[in-house]
């Protein structure tokens, strides 16, 4: 069975999902998978089709990057880390040293993203630094 | 007198037929501009070029107000757009629409760039300290054990760097 055959149900759902931008290939054996979702629902909705097909990803033939277009600068975000409080620091990699923190499900501003991975943010009591992007979720 | 009356006669005959040969020749005339396309075929195709010009690879040809496109496109729904915009160019002088589009969609951009994968990968996995990550060749080999709940964050934040392809089939879920 072929990969388009095998994810057939997530593609099927991006494509009904309003996502302008899907783009969606098997190269090399794996099924890249890109796209900008209009809120962070659908991706995770996305997500969870993609976790029903291949139960822990575990076959490893799918890559999806799926960003949020809701995401936009000024625009309110949420950390949504496992527990722990995210970290705010002064330049974007881990490297740098940390500045700040911010609460499990604290809202706070995005201010830019400096890249796919590292998001410029100022919370409420005004500390502004980077936070790892996938720990923050555009609030709807 | 009696002359004059078949002089006259042959005059009316006279003027008669010019006035036939007239109409005729005016009838012809208007006849040959109403079948004419009011607008050339050339005008035609750059109008429609002027429309299409975000498509490099998209080519446009006008035969007597018939247009055909041929030439690729990016994805199945700019292949239909096209032909729809090149209608639209100009309803009234467009009499139809081939379309000949193939579509050959770009590939997918992957990280292959180990160095750069390498330290966005210590990154993302940084939080997981009973994960280990390698990076060869663009594929992000991941090994060690995590809980159920972690696994797909710990996905999601991989795939987001574009890797090649990312092998979890060496982890252990708790």
């Amino acid at each position: 069975m072929g990969l388009l055959d095998k994810y057939k149900t997530l593609l099927d759902t991006a494509k009904a999902s309003g996502i302008p931008d899907l783009q969606y290939a098997e190269q090399e054996g794996v099924l890249q998978i890109r796209g900008t979702a209009p809120n962070a629902d659908t991706k995770n909705k996305l997500w969870d089709v993609y976790n029903q097909i291949d139960p822990n990803f575990l076959s490893g033939d799918v890559v999806m990057n799926i960003d949020v277009s809701s995401a936009v600068e000024g625009s309110q975000v949420r950390v949504a880390t496992q527990e722990s409080n995210l970290n705010i620091r002064k330049g974007p990699g881990t490297d740098q040293p940390i500045v700040g923190k911010a609460a499990k499900g604290e809202v706070i501003i995005l201010i830019s993203r400096a890249n796919d991975q590292w998001w410029l943010v100022r919370t409420k009591d005004g500390e502004e630094g980077y936070c790892y992007a996938q720990y923050l979720e555009p609030v709807e | 007198m009696y002359g004059s009356t078949l002089n006259g006669i042959i005059m009316k005959n006279k003027v008669k037929s010019w006035v036939f040969i007239l109409l005729m020749t005016t009838a012809v005339v208007v006849g040959a501009i109403s079948c004419k396309p009011k607008v050339s075929d050339a005008d035609l195709k750059a109008k429609i070029e002027t429309v299409t010009a975000d498509h490099p690879n998209v080519v446009v040809s006008v035969k007597d107000g018939a247009v055909t496109l041929s030439g690729t496109v990016a994805s199945e729904e700019d292949r239909s757009r096209l032909a729809e915009v090149a209608k639209n160019a100009d309803p009234n002088n467009v009499k139809s629409v081939a379309n000949e589009l193939t579509v050959e969609a770009a590939p997918i951009i992957t990280n292959t760039d180990d160095a750069d994968l390498t330290a966005k990968v210590a990154d993302a996995t940084k939080d997981y300290p009973s994960v280990k990550a390698e990076v060869s060749s663009g594929i992000i080999t991941v090994t060690g054990s995590i809980e159920q709940t972690r696994v797909q964050p710990l996905k999601m934040a991989l795939d987001a760097l574009n890797p090649k392809k990312v092998d979890m089939s060496g982890l252990t879920v708790k």
